[in-house]
Order: C-alpha cells, then sequence, then structure tokens
C-alpha cells in the first residue's frame, strides 16, 4: 500500500500516474473499511532491526483509516485540481513526485504500527514539507518559509522522536499496540513530564500551536495545491493525530489538561484574531486554520472521551471544508492574478460557480447550520460548556469558545463579502472569469462532502466517526448523538451569539477590517521575528563567537594544544601504572658512544634548523645513522636497511628542495619578547615530552613482554609462507593487506607530488646558482648548464658506469628478500638509488633526455599486480592475498622459493620504483625552470623535456 | 642498554617536538623526521630489546625462543617507508606554499 516516490517523469502523464494513484489507494482504503469498522486493527509486519525490537509494521485501524481516507482521497482532488493550477512552466514532474512522496510518508505517518518508524515518518513529512514550500526556488520568501518551516517542524520532531525512546523505554516496547496496551503506566512514569514536554513540543510545533504558528502563514508561499493539500487538510494534522493516538494512554494527568487545553485555547483564539486582520487570502485561511488546529487541540486536552469524539469529528470536516477554501482561493488567484482582499470585490458576478461553492465552505468554516462545521462546533461548545469545579476553568472555556466562534464567523464574512461582494473590482488586470470544469471538480466533491455530512450526519459520516472513535477510546466509547438538532440547550445559545456576534463585529467596520493592514493589539507579538533574531544569533554570532574563542587559523596553537593534550593523556594514563623503575642493568660503552652523537645530532639539528638548513640537514642525518645502527643493533637488519636507505633518498629530495627557501640570517633580526618567552614555553613542553617517552619506554623495556602474536609468525613463517626472513613474510603475505594499502598510499603521494609540482613556479628570492656554476658560466659562456660532468668527470664516469651494478643489487636484494634480509621495499629505494646517481653525474637534462622508464606506468602496474596476485588467490577459493609457494630447481642458480608472495613482492617493488622515481623526477625538473620574476606572470620559458611539465 | 635507548627516545623526541612548533616549515619538516625516528624506535623497543637474535629462521626446525619480536620489526618497516613518503609529500607541499604565499611560513604569512 506503501508508494513512496515515482521517477520524475517531465511529461504530463505525471498528472495521472499520480491520480491514479491516490485513487486506488483511495478505493482500497475505502474497500478495507468493513474490516477495520469493528475496532481491530490489521497489522502487517516485516522484521526490520530485531536486536533492538523494531520491526516495521503497518497497522491500519479505525482512526488510521480515517486519515488514510483523508490523505488519499484529498490527495486526489488535489492532484486533479493541481493538473489546471500549475503552470506548464514550472517543472511539473518534480511537483508530483514530491506530493506522492509526501503522500506515502504521510500514510506511513499514519499506519506505523511502530513508534520509531512512526516518527521516522514523521520527519520525512517535515522533510517533503519544506521542499513543497520551497518548490519555486527562485523566491527568497518560499526559500525563507521552507526553512523556517523545516526548523520548526525538524526541531520538534527531534523532540517527538526522543519522546518516543522514553515511551519505549517506559513501556518496554517499541510497537504500537503494546504502547497503547499499557494503560496508565506512562503516566505513572517518574519521567512522565518530561516525556509530556518533549512530545507536546513535537505536535505543537507540526499542528501550528501557538507560540509555534508562525511557520504555517509563512509556508503560504508553496502553490496552492500544496498549500491545500499539507497546510491545512493533512500534515498539520499530523500533531492532532499523534496527540489522538497517545491520547488513551497519556491524557490522564493535570499537566496534559492544562498545557493542552490552555495552548489549544490560546492558538484558536490568536489565529481567529489574526485571521480577521489578513489581507492575503490564503494568510487568512493559515490564520484560520491555526485557530481550528486550536480548536481540535483544546477539545483534546479537556481529556473527556466526547471531546475525544468531538476532536476526531472535526479532524476530518475541517479538512474537508479547508481544502475546499484553498482550492477555490487558488481558483481566485489563478483567474484574477491576485490574493489581495482589497483588490478583490464583487466576484460574484464573475464566477457564480466558484463563489456559491466558496460561500458554502465559509459557511461550513463560520459553523453554520446544517454543515459539517456546526456540528462539531456545537460538540465543541457542549464540551466546553460542561461543568468544572475549577471557576476559571468552568469560566474560560466557554467564553474563549464563545469568543472564537464569533471571530471565526466575523473573518467568514469578511471573506466571502469581501471577496464575493461588492463593487466589481477596479484593481484588477484581467477580466475574472470561471474556471475550467474540471477544476471546480474537486471543489465540487468537497463542497457536497460538507453538506452531505452537515444534513445527514448519521449515514453519511456515522459509522466511519464510530470506528475511529472506537479505536481510540476502545471501551470507553461514550455515547454521542450526531443529529443537527439537540433541542434549544446551552451550546445552542453558544452558536446563535458567535453567528450574531461574528456579524456585529463585522458589519460595523468592515470597511476598516479591509483596508487595515497589520493586526492591532497584538502587532508587536512577532514569533517570527523572534524567531529569525534567534536563528541569526544561534547560527552567526555565537558560531563566531565559539570559533574566536576555540578555533584557530594558526598552526602552531594548534599542534602545541594537540601536543599538549597528548601528553596530558599519556601522563594521566601511565602515571599510577609506572611502578618502580629498576636500575640499569647493563650498559654497553659503544651503544652509548653511538647515541651520544645521535643525541647531540638532533639537539643540534634543532637547534640550527632555523638559519643552517644544509648543517641542520646533515645533522638530522647523523641522528638517523644512529637510528638506523640501533636497528641494527639489536636484531633488525632488515629495518636498519630500509632506514640507511630511506635516509638517502629523504636527503637527496630534501637537497633538491632546499634552494627554493627564502634566505634568513641570524644576524637580521631582533627577537621580540613574546617569541622569545613563546620559545621557552616550547623547549619546556619538547622537554617534559621527552623526559615523558623516555620514561615510559624505560619502564615498558625493563618489563617482561606480555604473550603476544609473534610466536604465531616465527612458528608458521616457514610452514605456511615458505620463507626464514620472518619479518619479509609478514610483509607480503601474513600482513599482506597492510602492505597492498601502504603501497597504494606511496603511489598517491608520489602522483600527488607530481601533481603538485606541475604548477610550481620558483620564488623569485630563491638561492642563486652555486658559486661554481656562476664561475663556469664565465667561463663558458652559452652553456646552458654546468654539472659534475664539467669539473668531476672521473667520479662523473664512475657514477654513469655504477648504474647496471646498483641495478643487480637491487635485484639481489630483491630475490633474496623472502629468505635473508632484502625484499621489494629495499630493492625499489635501491633501484631508484641507481637513477639518483645518474642525476648527480649527467644533470637532470641529461637523464631526461635519457630517461626510459615512464614511473607512472611503474606504479600502475606495481599496484595491478600486487593486486592480481591477492585476487589470483580469490580465484583459487582462498581468502585474499593467500599466497602458495614451492621451490623450483633452476640450472646454476640451485633452488630458489617460487611463492606467489614473490610476484606480490615485485608488485611492491615496482610500485616503489616507479613513486621514489617520480617524486625525483618531479623536484629535479625545478632546478631548470627559471625562478619566477617578482611581480611578473610571465609565461615560463619552457625548456627541456616538455613531458615533464 | 635499555637506559640508553630510553634517553635516546627522549632526546629525538623532545628535538622533534620543539621542531614541529616552530614557525618555519623547514624546521617543522625537521622535526617530523626525528619524532618519527622517535617512534620507530619506540614501536621497536616494544618488542623488548634482543642482541644477535634477528629473525632469520635457520631452518623449519627452528626454536622460536632463539629470534626476536618480528611484529614491531613489520610495523617499522611499514613506518619509515611511510615516513618517507609523509617527507617527500610535505617538501613539496612547503614548495607550493613557498611559490604561492612567498613565504615559508608555517601560516603562509609574510615574516
Amino acid at each position: 500500500m506503501l508508494v513512496l516516490a515515482l521517477p520524475g517523469r517531465r511529461n504530463r502523464g505525471a498528472v495521472w500516474i499520480t491520480a491514479a494513484v491516490a485513487a486506488i489507494l483511495t478505493i482500497l482504503t475505502l474497500l478495507l473499511f468493513p474490516q477495520v469498522a469493528d475496532g481491530q486493527a490489521l497489522v502487517t509486519r516485516t522484521e526490520w532491526i530485531p536486536q533492538f525490537g523494531l520491526d516495521i509494521t503497518l497497522r491500519m485501524d479505525g482512526l488510521a483509516w480515517l486519515f488514510t481516507v483523508l490523505i488519499t482521497g484529498i490527495g486526489l482532488m488535489v492532484v486533479l485540481y493541481a493538473r489546471y493550477y500549475m503552470s506548464p512552466k514550472d517543472p511539473i514532474a518534480r511537483f508530483y513526485s514530491l506530493l506522492l512522496a509526501f503522500m506515502g510518508a504521510m500514510l506511513g505517518l499514519v499506519l506505523s504500527g511502530n513508534i520509531i518508524q512512526l516518527a521516522i515518518f514523521w520527519e520525512l513529512t517535515s522533510l517533503v514539507s519544506f521542499l513543497l514550500i520551497g518548490y519555486w526556488y527562485h523566491r527568497g520568501e518560499a526559500r525563507d518559509g521552507a526553512r523556517m518551516a523545516l526548523i520548526i517542524t525538524g526541531t520538534g520532531g527531534l523532540a517527538l522522536f526522543v519522546a518516543m525512546m522514553l515511551i519505549g523505554h517506559i513501556v518496554g516496547s517499541y510497537d504500537l499496540d503494546d504502547v497503547l496496551a499499557s494503560g496508565s503506566m506512562i503516566v505513572e512514569s517518574p519521567l512522565y513530564p518530561v516525556l509530556l514536554v518533549l512530545f507536546l513540543l513535537g505536535a505543537f510545533t507540526k499542528s501550528a500551536q501557538f507560540p509555534f504558528q508562525f511557520w504555517l502563514p509563512n509556508a503560504m508561499t508553496a502553490p496552492t495545491p500544496v498549500s491545500a493539500y499539507l497546510h491545512s487538510a493533512t500534515m498539520v494534522k499530523a500533531g492532532v493525530f499523534i496527540l489522538t493516538r497517545f491520547w488513551p494512554v497519556m491524557h490522564d494527568h493535570q499537566l496534559w489538561f492544562w498545557i493542552v487545553t490552555y495552548t489549544g485555547l490560546a492558538t484558536l483564539l490568536f489565529g481567529a484574531y489574526t485571521a480577521l486582520f489578513q489581507r492575503d487570502l490564503k494568510g487568512l485561511l493559515a490564520y484560520s486554520t491555526i485557530s481550528h488546529l486550536g480548536l481540535i487541540t483544546t477539545l483534546l486536552g479537556m481529556g473527556t472521551p466526547l471531546a475525544a469524539v468531538a476532536a476526531i469529528f472535526h479532524i476530518a470536516n475541517h479538512a474537508t471544508f479547508k481544502a475546499s477554501l484553498f482550492m477555490a482561493v487558488g481558483i481566485i488567484d489563478h483567474e484574477t492574478g491576485t490574493r489581495d482582499v482589497t483588490k478583490l470585490s464583487g466576484l460574484r458576478k464573475y464566477m457564480p460557480f466558484t463563489a456559491t461553492l466558496a460561500i458554502i465552505a465559509s459557511g461550513a468554516m463560520a459553523g453554520v447550520p446544517l454543515l459539517n462545521g456546526f456540528l462539531s462546533k456545537e460538540m465543541f461548545f457542549t464540551e466546553t460548556a460542561e461543568f468544572d469545579p475549577n471557576i476559571f476553568v468552568n469560566l474560560s472555556l466557554p467564553i474563549g469558545a464563545t469568543l472564537a466562534g464569533m471571530l471565526s464567523v466575523a473573518y467568514s464574512i469578511k471573506f466571502v463579502h469581501g471577496v464575493f461582494f461588492g463593487p466589481p473590482p477596479t484593481e484588477l488586470d484581467v477580466v475574472p472569469h470561471e474556471p475550467p470544469a474540471l477544476m471546480r471538480r474537486p471543489i465540487e466533491i468537497l463542497v457536497l462532502l460538507c453538506l452531505a455530512v452537515g444534513i445527514i450526519p448519521g449515514i453519511t459520516i456515522g459509522p466511519f466517526l464510530a470506528a475511529a472513535v472506537h479505536s481510540v477510546l476502545g471501551g470507553e466509547t461514550p455515547y454521542y448523538s450526531l443529529s443537527v438538532w439537540h433541542g434549544f440547550n446551552l451550546p445552542l445559545i453558544m452558536s446563535i451569539i458567535a453567528l450574531v456576534g461574528g456579524v456585529v463585529i463585522y458589519v460595523p467596520y468592515y470597511r476598516r477590517l479591509r483596508n487595515i493592514d497589520g493586526v492591532p493589539l497584538t502587532r508587536g507579538l512577532r514569533g517570527q521575528r523572534v524567531f529569525e533574531r534567534l536563528l541569526v544569533t544561534a547560527t552567526n554570532r555565537w558560531a563566531r563567537h565559539v570559533v574566536g574563542a576555540f578555533g584557530t587559523q594558526r598552526l602552531k596553537p594548534q599542534i602545541f594544544t594537540v601536543v599538549f593534550l597528548a601528553l596530558a593523556a599519556g601522563v594521566g594514563a601511565g602515571w599510577t601504572r609506572l611502578g618502580n623503575l629498576p636500575l640499569p642493568s647493563n650498559f654497553d660503552p659503544v651503544l652509548g658512544l653511538v647515541w651520544l652523537v645521535g643525541g647531540i645530532s638532533a639537539l643540534a639539528a634543532a637547534q640550527q634548523a632555523k638559519f643552517h638548513r644544509l648543517a641542520s640537514m646533515i645533522l638530522m642525518g647523523g641522528a638517523g645513522l644512529a637510528t638506523c645502527l640501533t636497528f641494527a643493533w639489536f636484531s633488525a637488519p632488515d629495518l636498519a636497511l630500509t632506514q640507511l636507505l630511506a635516509e638517502i633518498a629523504t636527503t637527496v629530495l630534501i637537497l633538491l628542495g632546499l634552494r627554493w627557501l627564502p634566505k634568513r640570517s641570524p644576524f637580521a633580526e631582533a627577537t621580540p619578547i613574546a617569541a622569545r618567552f613563546r620559545r621557552y614555553r616550547d623547549v619546556g613542553l619538547a622537554a617534559l615530552v621527552g623526559l615523558g617517552t623516555a620514561v615510559a619506554s624505560y619502564a615498558i623495556m625493563t618489563r617482561a613482554a606480555p604473550e603476544g602474536i609473534s610466536d604465531f609468525f616465527l612458528a608458521n613463517a616457514y610452514k605456511e609462507g615458505g620463507g626464514t626472513n620472518v619479518v619479509n613474510v609478514m610483509l607480503v603475505d601474513f600482513r599482506g593487506f597492510d602492505t597492498m594499502g601502504e603501497i597504494t598510499v606511496l603511489g598517491v603521494v608520489a602522483l600527488t607530488v607530481f601533481g603538485l609540482l606541475r604548477r610550481f613556479r620558483p620564488a623569485s628570492d630563491s638561492a642563486e646558482r652555486p658559486e661554481q656554476q656562476r664561475m663556469l658560466d664565465d667561463y663558458a659562456p652559452g652553456a646552458s648548464q654546468h654539472v659534475a660532468d664539467d669539473f668531476l668527470r672521473i667520479p662523473s664516469l664512475i657514477m654513469n658506469w655504477m648504474f647496471p651494478v646498483v641495478i643487480v643489487i637491487a635485484l639481489f636484494m630483491f630475490l633474496r628478500g623472502h629468505d635473508l634480509p632484502g625484499g621489494g621495499f629495499i630493492a625499489g629505494i635501491i633501484m631508484s638509488l641507481a637513477f639518483i646517481l645518474q642525476y648527480m653525474a649527467g644533470g637532470t637534462r641529461w637523464v631526461e633526455e635519457r630517461l626510459r622508464i615512464l614511473p607512472v606506468l611503474w606504479i600502475g602496474w606495481g599496484l595491478l599486480l600486487a593486486l592480481l596476485t591477492g585476487l589470483g588467490a580469490m580465484v583459487l577459493g582462498h581468502p585474499f592475498l593467500t599466497s602458495a609457494f614451492a621451490y623450483a630447481d633452476l640450472p646454476l642458480i640451485g633452488k630458489v622459493p617460487m611463492a606467489t608472495a614473490l610476484l606480490f613482492d615485485l608488485g611492491v617493488f615496482a610500485l616503489v620504483v616507479g613513486a621514489a622515481v617520480l617524486m625525483l623526477i618531479a623536484l629535479a625538473h625545478q632546478s631548470i625552470r627559471r625562478p619566477k620574476a617578482a611581480g611578473s606572470s610571465k609565461p615560463k620559458q619552457r625548456v627541456g623535456l616538455d613531458k615533464w611539465n | 642498554m635499555e637506559l640508553t635507548l630510553a634517553i635516546a627516545i627522549g632526546v629525538l623526541s623532545a628535538s622533534g617536538v620543539y621542531l614541529i612548533l616552530r614557525p618555519r616549515t623547514f624546521q617543522v619538516i625537521i622535526g617530523l623526521s626525528l619524532v618519527s625516528y622517535a617512534v620507530n624506535l619506540f614501536i621497536l623497543a616494544m618488542g623488548r630489546l634482543r642482541t644477535d637474535a634477528a629473525p632469520i629462521l635457520s631452518g623449519a626446525d627452528a626454536n622460536i625462543a632463539d629470534y626476536t619480536d618480528p611484529v614491531p620489526q613489520a610495523l617499522v618497516l611499514t613506518a619509515i617507508v611511510i615516513g618517507f613518503a609523509m617527507t617527500a609529500l610535505f617538501l613539496v607541499v612547503l614548495l607550493a606554499s613557498r611559490g604561492l604565499s612567498g613565504s615559508d611560513h608555517v601560516d603562509g604569512r609574510g615574516d
């Protein structure tokens, strides 16, 4: 039964598809009535998240049935009406798909048998309503109205969601049947006040109750069919629907009575009063809608079963007459081009049919006898007139109700009299005429319903209302009479007072009411203004304050905070577990010496980095070498090798970049006190971090190692991985997936480096070429670039010849990797060092002219090979990256381990070579670019191989 | 032995942290390298220190107690390579920022 959305179709067919869906749904729903008539609920259940007790449940009982009929039936009317209302220029498919989506969401809401599901559909209706209000998104006010509606109803929906979770918590089930069967459990819970406030927040925002009413008039920027459908007949009824739905388990409390009744009454009076002063017809209807929703809320608040009956009855009545009125206003707007009541008058002569229909519907709105509005209003008066021991309640309710009745009569007359009677309109650009008959048809049907219900209620609405009421009240269902004539009693007197009073209010003042701008007395009461100011304050001013207080765009404070917090966390976590530190048991003077040098190098590098970059880098290399020796010392030959090679490559790369940094002289600057203070502060933090890490690592190293996973790798590396170098076997086999990710990162970095440097132009004040080269310039003018070849011929020749040798070393390292220190990474870096040597020997241009490998291809093939090796295992039915191995006997070489891991390692090798060479080329290529002249954007002179540009 | 290495780690991380708190990009790069040395040594130390016990098995019937812990080594190997890539990337970002802003300040401001 649930149609959520239809793919948007760019043709008129969308109308008929939508209409067909609505019609089929209406008919299906009508056919279902016999099954719900006796108060039974039809339930369909599908498992959703069973571990949380959440199912997707569709549940139809009398109340849901009544709403379903309203949603699908009025939906059908609106779809047919919109066929004529919407202009061909509007994107019609979007409109209908949204309308259908709304219908689906709303049906989902009323048919939910699970309260969480209900809250979700609730939010969906808010979302679709947002999209529909903002349908004409080129209009600023439509966007504002849509945003306001979304924020208000969305916030309410959030509150409702929490309320639903609280209900689920109290009852112990999210199933609606269980909740409704829980009796007084919710009311007696200590959480009830919180729950009630959240619940009502949801219901009141959706149903535009005071003080949240202001979004509804602003939502009138939506196309009129939307206003008729969402903002009077269905969506705003969701609030009162949910009040009705949970009425049985929640109403029996003083809080409920006071909050709901008087919010409703305030809304009723405010809406009716404000409606009287509206110039825009849709605004008038919007406030009237607010007022009627207030009436329903008041009824639900009173807590008596009869009031609940009246509320349900009025929901149905209001939907019919208000939807038809909206459509009538839409016709007026469509035919005259305005909805301003000051410009309209005397339309009765131009569009008699529409006038008649609108007058009847307005009569229903005013509560004129023989129309449906009269019946439910009469019931409302009856309920308010009930005796209550509290004198305030006893007086305020009937007086408020009568007053509201008078006001609603007055604004109904204003609508009818102002638009359809009086002299012919003078300020219109067009001569109004009757709309197409089919456009009127939906209104005719709805008005006919108003009449039928008003005159013969027992036959028309009786059984349906009975089913709906029974589903809410169950055994408590009171006796109620739907007849038109109840005898001459208090409610009838109130009705008469209201009718007469309305006329009395309107007649003396109608000229002034017609031209009045703004609402007297409550003009200062601008919920919208408050809302907008709040919005600006919260999203702009506060946000800026927060950013100002906690945010910074500067890197240093951020790093300082991160380091400081990390230190604090480390100290906090480790402090209590430190225990007694044992005294050092053994000391190796050689290692001590290594680290004496290494430590001094590190400190000196830190000290020198500002002014003497080259020195600092060399010192950093010293610390790196110490690290490398330490790896070798503590049984990690693979690490030592890798560290050494990475060190070399890093140094070369940094050297290549060094010349583009600005000159900095240690004597030029006087350090301000603030900077000096910051420096001491940083020294302090750094010292603390150093102390912390030293203590932590000493504490850990002097303890026995816990049982880890290492033994597994040691025991199985040979048996299952086929290699004796456990570290390599882990990299290419056991933890191959990690390596896979790692080489991907490497490839991405290389490509990023390349991409960033493609557009790089050196800054103007970069270091000049070295003195030696400039001397050579003077010596041999015309030569474009001088390299080692010119003045270090023999070493350069040796470097040239080393190329094949280095490659052989790389291959050797690669092949032995599985059993002895070596492997793809190491071999890859060695291979790229071969290229570095060539750069040093021959210069950038010489290498680029002779370069035969395409590093990007190497990266790609390497990654692909690694991936394919992994996938090959999957094809054979093993998990990704499982390796197989065997020993092959090759002539001359002997027994060679042939594991598929070797192929994977080959991929690693290729990728590392590609990545390292690509980064090298990208950086080295900069040296043949001309520095950018200061202030000039002259295109660079293109030299050398343009493929690296 | 342990004390030596602990002090080494402390000195390396202190120098590195001081440098990454400096305002010049070059200082930050050197600092990151120093911090990664410290971290790599720290990870290696998690497997406890053993000399002359490289995880190169002598055959199928090797006694696993004779070898050092290979897991930290595999992790550090990965870390070294990633550290190399990181340094390269930072270097290039440094150069690009220098080219765009004309300054080698970490925030790209003029001096």
